[in-house]
This record gives structure tokens, sequence and C-alpha cells, in this order.
């Protein structure tokens, strides 16, 4: 009987415990969206998380943006690039992903590793010479930086995600349907398109969300305030030596900036547990 | 001829796209970037372009030498780049220490959360929030506002009677302990990836342990850890590799440069500042492949070391 008791407490101790970390955790996120719709003389001296005014003003003086462009156009550009950038990505990898996981060719071992080498290789490595060859081809101030790779697979985590998917799919399937007359193509649209469902919505989901949360290579490519993307243009909102008056602007679209990742993570929350614990995506 | 023809054009079809990729976008840029190193090269002037041998190398390394100024192999005098060392201190300090900080306490709060609870997929969707939002600049200008002067955490710290508190972000004693803190805060994957792994330990070890008396501590260092040893190992080696290209969060709490006294000069900021703001792009290629070849040899070393703290368990 005390037994059960202990346990009982142990549990409730610990649920004290998880509730606390974790208000702790997310008090800087909840205090920047609350302070957004603060007055801005009030931002920095009130660390109530219950304001004493309320108000917009950050947020229409934030969604001017700057040099004439709207954060209106910032959304809709980044919008744009994640939405290519997902098409992008599921077309090239899934191919290449069946190609790895399904098919038999020559010296698929070789180009298997090879992919998986590329997975650990840091970026930078590449990072001088793509400029210089996308600079050639006048790409830079153009969106095509950032989708031309994608267009080619260049992403080894999904494809890995992909393949380790499709490896999974039960092989009967592909054997009933070359009875039934179907190619490798057919089998590609047929069977594995239609159950590789769950990899294709994670592989969708974090290509999004580090498209949307990228900026290096928006700081690299995007040179003019009309194409920028939200992450691009935050970060000339906010200045460089941190000379930024309107902080309640900044705020104001920095908690605008997050909805998007916001309503993805708890609509498809299965596919993030399942993406970050078969390939240890990192955050 | 013809039968290799046909087995093979289907799959390579599908591989196509990738392949043009890993040719054009990974395998020559590399190289170029590896000939780029021992150049000169800068975009804005590229037909002014000579060999100078390791001259970039000297330029990174040679203040370990004392040297300030040397002549390169093309005869052109360079100077040793005064900040390479600093960075390469300051992003060496952040790897060492934010990454074991972020397991310890990845694992903790893992194990915690590992009891039959109640809404565990709530409490563990909400810890991973910080990891979700936290590579974004909306969080660096958040990071940025809150260790300020008179930002929040020094509002609460006065709240509590603290007087005499710092700015955290412009003084560089602390600087780098705030994006240390900002790492440390996402340790949502980790947390899932180990979570994961606690799931595949058999309750029958434990029941073991607890017949023989071992206590929960006692269990915790003789059959979580051991049990768990390939998971922290992986988890190594991807923060560790993640950990070393920090980029957005210091480039924007520093300002775009260094921060104060150069305490954030991140290794790849400094690149990307050698390269596009200087346009010593064959600089900032020779100091790509030094970190390749760091993040490649400290990933040997864990992979060699593995084998003698890493158990894959009896095998079934």
């Amino acid at each position: 009987m005390s037994n059960k008791f202990k346990e009982q407490f142990r549990i409730i101790l610990t649920h004290c415990f998880v509730i606390a970390l974790g208000v702790t955790m997310l008090y800087p996120v909840i205090w920047m969206i609350i302070s957004s719709f603060k007055p801005n003389n009030m931002i920095f001296s009130d660390t109530n998380l219950i304001p004493k005014a309320l108000t917009l003003e950050n947020y229409t003086s934030g969604w001017k943006g700057y040099a004439g462009t709207t954060f209106g156009t910032f959304f809709i550009n980044s919008l744009g690039l994640c939405a290519v950038a997902v098409c992008a990505n599921l077309v090239s990898c899934t191919m290449a992903a069946y190609a790895f996981g399904r098919l038999k060719f020559a010296a698929k071992n070789f180009w298997f590793s090879v992919m998986m080498i590329t997975l650990m290789l840091p970026g930078h490595v590449t990072l001088v010479p793509r400029y210089i060859l996308f600079n050639t081809f006048g790409w830079v101030g153009s969106y095509l930086p950032m989708i031309v790779p994608k267009l080619l697979a260049t992403d080894a985590f999904f494809v890995f995600l992909l393949v380790q998917f499709i490896r999974g799919l039960p092989k009967d399937l592909d054997e009933a349907a070359i009875i039934d007359g179907c190619g490798k193509v057919g089998i590609f649209f047929r069977i594995v398109i239609p159950l590789a469902g769950p990899a294709m919505v994670t592989t969708a989901l974090f290509t999004f969300l580090w498209t949307w949360d990228d900026f290096f290579n928006h700081l690299l490519y995007l040179t003019s305030p009309a194409q920028f993307t939200v992450s691009r243009a935050l970060r000339t909102f906010v200045g460089d030596a941190g000379a930024v008056s309107n902080w309640g602007g900044a705020l104001a679209m920095a908690t605008l900036a997050m909805i998007p990742s916001f309503i993805l993570f708890f609509a498809l929350q299965k596919y993030f547990v399942q993406g970050i614990a078969t390939t240890g995506i990192k955050g | 001829m013809k039968k290799f023809f046909k087995d093979n054009f289907i799959p390579y079809m599908f591989l196509l796209p990738w392949l043009v990729g890993i040719f054009a976008l990974t395998v020559y840029p590399m190289f170029s970037s590896l000939y780029m190193s021992f150049t000169d090269y800068d975009f804005t002037k590229p037909n002014s372009t000579q060999w100078i041998g390791f001259g970039n190398y000297i330029r990174m390394f040679g203040g370990l030498f004392g040297i300030t100024e040397f002549t390169a192999s093309s005869g052109k005098v360079m100077n040793v780049d005064p900040y390479y060392l600093k960075s390469l201190t300051v992003t060496f300090t952040y790897v060492l220490s934010s990454v074991p900080l972020k397991l310890v306490f990845a694992l903790l709060v893992a194990v915690i959360m590992n009891q039959k609870l109640k809404f565990v997929s709530f409490y563990r969707a909400v810890y991973y929030i910080p990891t979700l939002l936290g590579g974004s600049v909306a969080i660096a200008v958040l990071w940025r506002k809150l260790f300020e002067k008179d930002g929040l955490i020094n509002g609460i710290l006065s709240a509590v009677g603290f007087t005499d508190l710092p700015g955290w972000i412009t003084n560089p004693q602390y600087a780098l302990g705030t994006l240390v803190i900002l790492s440390v805060w996402q340790f949502g994957s980790s947390m899932i990836i180990f979570l994961a792994g606690l799931k595949q330990i058999p309750d029958e070890y434990y029941e073991a342990a607890s017949v023989d008396g071992a206590n929960r501590l006692r269990q915790f260092f003789a059959i979580t850890v051991p049990s768990l040893t390939p998971v922290i190992l992986f988890n190594l080696v991807m923060q560790m590799i993640s950990a070393f290209q920090v980029f957005t969060q210091a480039y924007i709490i520093g300002g775009g440069k260094g921060g104060v006294l150069n305490s954030t000069l991140f290794y790849t900021l400094h690149l990307y500042l050698q390269g596009w703001t200087y346009h010593e792009m064959g600089y900032a290629s020779a100091m790509a492949w030094v970190l390749l070849l760091i993040i490649g040899a400290l990933t040997a070393v864990i992979f060699r070391s593995s084998s003698s703290w890493v158990s894959y368990g009896s095998g079934e």
C-alpha cells in the first residue's frame, strides 16, 4: 500500500518537474509573443507576462518593412520559394531513393556509398565554387541557387530517409505487379509513390522548415529587397550594429515568422518524430 | 551488351538528377575549391589570380609560429590572418561546451520522460519547440533581446536581487556563453533519438537489477548508459558536425560581425566575411578545406575510440 503511494507521489513529482522545465524553456518564446503586443517603450521595462497595455502598433509598423517593400511581399517570397523547394525535393529525392532502394543496376553500391559520404559532408567545401558557378550563370540575385540544388537531390538526408522507407515496403507487391505486366516505371508510380506517403510527408515537412529558416543561402544569393525572404528581411530589419529603433516591430515580425513552423509542427507531429528517429535529422 | 543497357537504362534515368547534382554541385566544386585554396582567387578580379602554394594555409597557421608576414611562392608578400586562430578557439570552445552539455541534458530529460507518464507525447512536443524554431533568424533576434543589458534575463535577475548586471551579448566574457545556452536549449531532436533508444532496452534488465537491489542511480549507470552507447555515439557525431557549422545565430547576435573583441567570431562566420566581404575566395576555400579536415579527423577519432566505450549488446 505504501509502496503504491510512493509510486503515485513519484509520478506527480515527475509531472511537476516536466511542466516546470517546459514552462522555463518556453518562457522566452511566450514572452516574445506577448511583448509583440506591448507598446514599444514598455518592452524593455516589463518582464511580466501579463502586459499592462495592449496594442497592434508593432504589427502595423513592422509590416511596413523597409525600402518600400512590405512584409506581405517577404512572406509571399518565402512561401513561394518553399513551395517550389518542396516539390523539387520530392521529385528528385524520391526518384533517387527508388533507384537505391528497389532497383538493381551496375555500380549501385559505389554510388550508394558516395551518397552516404555526402550525408556528412560540411557544405562549406563546395560553397565558393558553387557561388562562382551560379554567378557565371547569372543566377546570383535570383532564387535559382536555392532551387536548382533541390531539383538535383543534393539533400542526401532525404534520399537516405526515403531509401530506408522504400526498402521496408513489402517486395511481394512488386512481384505481383511484374506478373500483371508492370515495368520499373509502373512500379514506381503505382506502388512506391502511393505507399511511400509518410516518408514523403516527412521530406516535404523538413524541406519546408529548412528552406523557411534558411538564412545563409538567402544572405549569399538574394540581393534586392523586393526578392527578400522573411528570414533575410528580418536580418536587415534588425540592422548591423544592433541599431534597432523599432524593437517592437522586429519582435512582431519575428513572431509572425514562426507561425508557419508552429502550424506544420502541430498538424504533422507524428511525421516529425518519425523523421528524427529514423535519420537523426539535425534540429 | 544490349542486355546490360536494357537493365541499367531505367535505373540510371531515376538516378540521373542525383548524379548530375553529385558531379556538378559536389564533386566538381570540391576539387575546384581545393585548387582555389592554393591561389589568391578574388572573384571581382579573376584575371589576376596567382598560384601561391601553401600561402593561404600559412596565413591561417603562421600565427602559431610567430610569423606575421611572409613571401608566398609567387613572390607576393602576404600577411598572416590575425583573427583566424581566434575563430578556431571560439568554435572549439563552443563545440566542446555545447555538445556535451546538450547531450547530457537531452539524456536526462529523455530518461525522466521515459516513464509511463500521461501526456508524454504532449510534453515531447513542447520540448521540441525550441529545436523547431532555434535555427531561425527570429530566435536569434529574440536571443539578442533577451541577453541585452536591459533585456528579459537581466530584468528577472534584478527582480530576484542581483545588481550590477552586465550586458551579456556585449560583454566579450559572456557573449559566447549565450550562444552555448541557445544551443543547449535546442536539445529536442537529441532527446527524441534518446527516447527511441530507451524504448529498446528490455524491461527485464531493470527488473533483474532491482531484484539484485540496485537503486535507480545504479541502474542508470549500469544499464541505461551502456545500452544507449550506440545512440550516444550517433548523437555525438551528428551534433558535433552541425555545431562546427553554426552561422545564423552568430551572424545575427554579432550584428553581421564577430561581436565585441571577436568573441563570437565563429569559423563559418569568419569564412563568410573573408570570402564575401573581403572577396578573398581563395583563402575562404582554404578555410573550408581545413574545416572539412578538422571535422573528418574528429569524426574518425570518435569512431576509433568508440570500440572501447560503445557496446552493441550480445546481438540477438
